[in-house]
């Protein structure tokens, strides 16, 4: 039994891997997997629809999982397609995210009144939208740093409701009933009404009706175009831009030049008509030819757009959480009983929640084009992943779980990161032109990112053999010297790292600033790492610290690499600010005081460490 | 800095670059000498704290050496200098010879003296009355509170000053403001305000020449010039992302050794003549381009130290790693 419960665990786990692979199911007969995969453009970037609900929801409510009044849950692509084409629907969706009092009082909301007492639907905060419109201008009066907290309130609710607005005007005119009814009159009433414009320029006689009828049509398509949000209509054949996407708006408001109707245009309007209407029939074949009209013009657009839809619908980073947290439980257990086949099945674990981990970011990196490190998420994932890969190797050469507990909760923390930082909306952003640099990306970038897996890493072990030695008796000499080698060779590795990192950032600062060093505070933020690992090893050969002193730097190792990471972007000045994060601030500071505890029970005389009490007596 | 009691030592309370990074390498040249053994297993070390010390040295020599200036170049148009971003000079252009114009500059530092400018080139002497190192205008009917003016020739007499104090903030900049008495072998000609605030220079004639005032920004002249051509500013479509900014610039050389067209763009500078161009930003509705041109002739030196350190400590962890695998295939 033993002998083969690593493996059958193992087994398990590969099949839920593997059911994640597999492509989601259409709820209904409408070929909603299909209509998902079509591509648009936003943000400078080609992306699924898929995507598009999926981060606009993350933003909005903090998940991706909808429910409807009447209970349901749907898919994001289901959600966005009632936004899209049926907007009285979607708006009765709670789906808004308000937690702050003052801004509930302000839109006259209880509550009560929210799905889990904190989601709203827009139909909710529409009586309030006046009120936030004036509060969010108001607060925009004020520069971003220095706004209150209500004021940073304000400003984020109304954003998402603004993004809400442009979205449901993207494909039609939200109050518009029936917008294909819409446009086919329009297209009837187009050559009369092209006629009566141009005999009222020329001064002939013209009917007013007809007149009227076409200032209002373009005044509508002009809101469209301003107010819309997503570029659904491919560049035109002639256009040799095959970034040229446009909006629906601006493409009606073509119209009055060419004297016709844009056929996408139509077609996104009709696919709306059906989508109300639930015709299986009709949605499908249209979602089939936007999808062939599309693929055989923009091949590669459409291969990244269907990937990067089974991409989203595996989640292979939540899929990783799951592994590294069971791999986690299963080598604390090791420690207590079966430390064999409870160590062995963790560690396979752990393997597999790398591989998973490694495939995502592989994806991602074909996805953008670039390499792995392109922004603050990112760099979360990929320091998660190099620490994951130290313990492997480490694990591979002690066999004592301690390389599988630090890297199961390293890569655990380390993708919880990411996923509250994914709340900022899309994670594959386009590069500003500053960074727009492979080489350097992939040499600066991941180099100190490795150099911040390591002194984590390093800082985390130190963690394991203060825990084990004071709380519990598990700590005897041998795996304190094997924990005080695996900590010395991290750091040896953390400084080679973080060294060669930084000179790197200097060196393309030189090449793209024309200084090698401008003591901005990502550069000093970097430099305390480097200094503070050159700290623990001239500690070390100089003989200023034993076991437990080298364990309480290697600890403070973390305060420094967190403030690195995280804290320099909070200053909100510099090349490297990526801007300001509230809530990350207080995790911060937590994060800080539980490092500053493990030091200050580390410095408990060693009498008191359960693991040394019998030595010392 | 703080100075000792009866001394004129001066010491800085609060220690800079030059004193930290100084005993930093005094530390290191010392370990060196004192500390490490000359054998192979310490050549990591060794390799290691050289290449620290190559960096400080370096980094010594271009906080000594580094001259940092902008170009500011409209489409078409050509320049022979770049503009310093903070250091102004008073220059005085004799502009008699329509074919080129005599200049005589006074850099700033010489101005907060107040004293008297003589040079052997003009025919007359100035007296700096006045030297605010920041200061804004406005004009004289707006600011009918402000004290009268001291100029009594040119705009200045139309404008009141008002002293701000130096700002060190980094996206503000320092505008001084200068009254500059000219005066000729028989009296004095007149004061004049000066200010890169003004816009433009100003103008009087003395003995049948034609003479021209004004402070600007320090000019580095250089061998060669530099037209720009074409500069461009793309941004990700349906966003305001920048992605690429470029300038396609022309270098000729005074000495006609050299006359070519470069793209200069992010993270792909021009080195040419010792000085390196950057794209550093632009203005006036993507019209202008602005370089940064840096003189830095120890910018190799840390390319050098890097390679020294990442070998030395991958030659030092090495070892250790050989070791710890030799001891554990021997248990």
């Amino acid at each position: 039994m033993k002998k083969y419960f690593p493996l059958a665990l193992l087994a398990v786990f590969a099949a839920y891997v593997a059911s994640t692979l597999w492509p989601l199911k259409n709820p209904t007969a409408l070929d909603l997997r299909g209509f998902s995969r079509l591509p648009v453009l936003i943000n400078g970037r080609i992306k699924p629809l898929d995507t598009v609900a999926r981060t606009s929801l993350l933003m909005m409510q903090g998940r991706q999982r909808v429910v409807t009044p009447s209970g349901a849950t749907i898919l994001p692509a289901q959600w966005l397609a009632d936004v899209l084409f049926d907007p009285k629907k979607a708006d009765t969706y709670q789906i808004f995210l308000i937690e702050n009092q003052e801004v509930l009082d302000l839109l006259n909301l209880k509550l009560e009144d929210g799905a889990g007492k904190k989601r709203f639907s827009y139909d909710q905060l529409r009586k309030g939208m006046p009120e936030l419109d004036h509060q969010a201008r108001l607060a925009d009066q004020t520069e971003q740093p220095l706004r209150t907290p209500f004021q940073r309130q304000v400003m984020h609710v109304y954003d998402r409701a603004l993004q809400y607005i442009r979205l449901k005007n993207s494909a039609q005119l939200a109050d518009a009933p029936d917008f294909l009814a819409e446009l086919v009159t329009f297209q009837k009433a187009l050559p009369v009404g092209l006629a009566a414009i141009m005999a009222r320029q020329q001064g002939k006689p013209a009917s007013d009706d007809a007149v009227k009828v076409m200032n209002e049509m373009r005044d509508r398509f002009t809101y469209m175009d301003e107010v819309g949000y997503l570029h659904v209509v491919p560049p035109a054949k002639a256009d040799p831009d095959p970034t040229h996407w446009r909006t629906v708006g601006s493409v009606l408001l073509d119209s009055f030049g060419t004297g016709t109707v844009d056929a996408d245009a139509v077609g996104y309007a009709a696919l709306g008509y059906a989508w109300r209407k639930q015709d299986a029939k009709q949605f499908n074949e249209l979602v089939k030819l936007f999808s062939d009209r599309i693929g055989t013009r923009f091949v590669p657009q459409m291969e990244k757009s269907n990937v990067e839809s089974r991409f989203n619908s595996a989640q292979p980073f939540y899929t990783g959480i799951v592994l590294y947290v069971a791999a986690l439980l299963l080598g604390l257990f090791s420690w207590l009983m079966w430390p064999e086949a409870f160590g062995k099945a963790a560690f396979y674990l752990l393997g597999l929640g790398w591989l998973v981990a490694t495939a995502g970011i592989f994806t991602r990196m074909w996805l953008e084009g670039r390499p792995p490190v392109t922004n603050l998420y990112s760099s979360a994932l990929f320091v998660g992943w190099g620490a994951v890969l130290f313990c492997l190797i480490l694990e591979k050469f002690y066999r004592n779980a301690i390389g599988t507990v630090a890297g199961a909760m390293l890569g655990f923390a380390t993708l919880l990161i990411a996923h509250s930082l994914s709340m900022g909306g899309d994670t594959l952003e386009m590069m500003r032109a500053v960074l727009d640099s492979n080489f350097w990306l992939a040499t600066h970038v991941v180099v100190i990112s490795i150099g911040y897996s390591a002194t984590f890493l390093s800082g985390f072990l130190a963690i394991i053999y203060i825990f084990r030695g004071v709380f519990s008796t598990s700590l005897d000499k041998a795996t304190a010297d094997a924990l005080a080698r695996m900590v010395y060779g991290i750091v040896c590795l953390a400084t080679l790292f973080s060294l060669v990192g930084t000179v790197l950032g200097g060196i393309w600062a030189d090449q793209s600033w024309g200084r090698f060093w401008g003591w901005d505070p990502k550069e000093n933020g970097a430099l305390i790492i480097v200094l503070w690992n050159a700290v623990i090893l001239h500690a070390r050969w100089g003989g200023l610290v034993k076991q437990r002193g080298l364990m309480s730097l290697a600890v403070f190792g973390n305060i420094v690499t967190a403030w690195s990471w995280f804290g320099v972007n909070m200053l909100g000045i510099g090349l490297h600010s990526y801007g300001f994060m509230d809530s990350a601030f207080y995790w911060l500071i937590a994060f800080v005081a539980s490092q500053l505890l493990v030091i200050i029970v580390a410095s408990f005389p060693l009498e008191k460490w359960r693991s040394f009490r019998n030595q010392s007596a | 800095m703080w100075t000792v009691p009866g001394t004129g030592v001066a010491l800085p309370i609060f220690p800079g670059g030059y004193l930290i990074g100084g005993l930093l390498l005094l530390n290191l040249v010392f370990a060196h000498l004192y500390r490490f053994q000359l054998t192979w297993r310490k050549l990591g070390i060794q390799l290691a704290h050289a290449g620290i010390i190559l960096l400080l040295v370096g980094e010594l020599l271009t906080g000594l050496l580094q001259q940092d200036s902008y170009l500011r170049l409209d489409n078409g148009e050509t320049k022979s200098y770049s503009e310093s971003q903070r250091g102004m000079e008073l220059a005085i252009l004799d502009q008699t010879n329509p074919a080129y114009d005599e200049v005589v500059a006074v850099p700033e530092s010489v101005l907060a003296e107040k004293g008297l400018i003589q040079h052997p080139k003009l025919p007359f002497k100035i007296l700096i009355q006045g030297y605010y190192p920041n200061a804004s205008m406005q004009r004289r009917e707006q600011a009918p509170g402000a004290a009268p003016s001291i100029a009594t020739a040119g705009i200045g007499t139309q404008v009141a000053v008002m002293p701000l104090p130096i700002t060190y903030k980094t996206d503000e900049r320092n505008l001084p403001a200068v009254y500059a008495e000219v005066l000729g072998t028989e009296g004095s000609l007149g004061i004049w305000l000066l200010s890169p605030a003004l816009g433009m220079p100003q103008t009087f004639s003395y003995q049948n020449r034609n003479f021209q005032l004004t402070l600007r920004p320090t000019r580095y002249y250089k061998p060669f010039t530099v037209q720009l051509l074409k500069f461009t500013h793309d941004k990700y479509p349906g966003t305001e992302i920048p992605k690429n900014f470029a300038s396609r610039v022309r270098v000729k050389s005074d000495d006609r050794q050299t006359d070519r067209e470069v793209l200069i763009f992010m993270n792909n500078p021009l080195r040419y003549g010792g000085y390196t161009f950057y794209q550093a930003g632009f203005d006036n509705n993507d019209q202008t381009s602005i370089l940064q041109v840096v003189r830095n002739p120890g910018w190799l030196i840390p390319y050098v130290s890097c390679i020294m350190m990442g070998l030395g400590l991958c030659i030092q962890f090495g070892f250790h790693l050989t070791g710890f695998i030799r001891k554990r295939s021997a248990a």
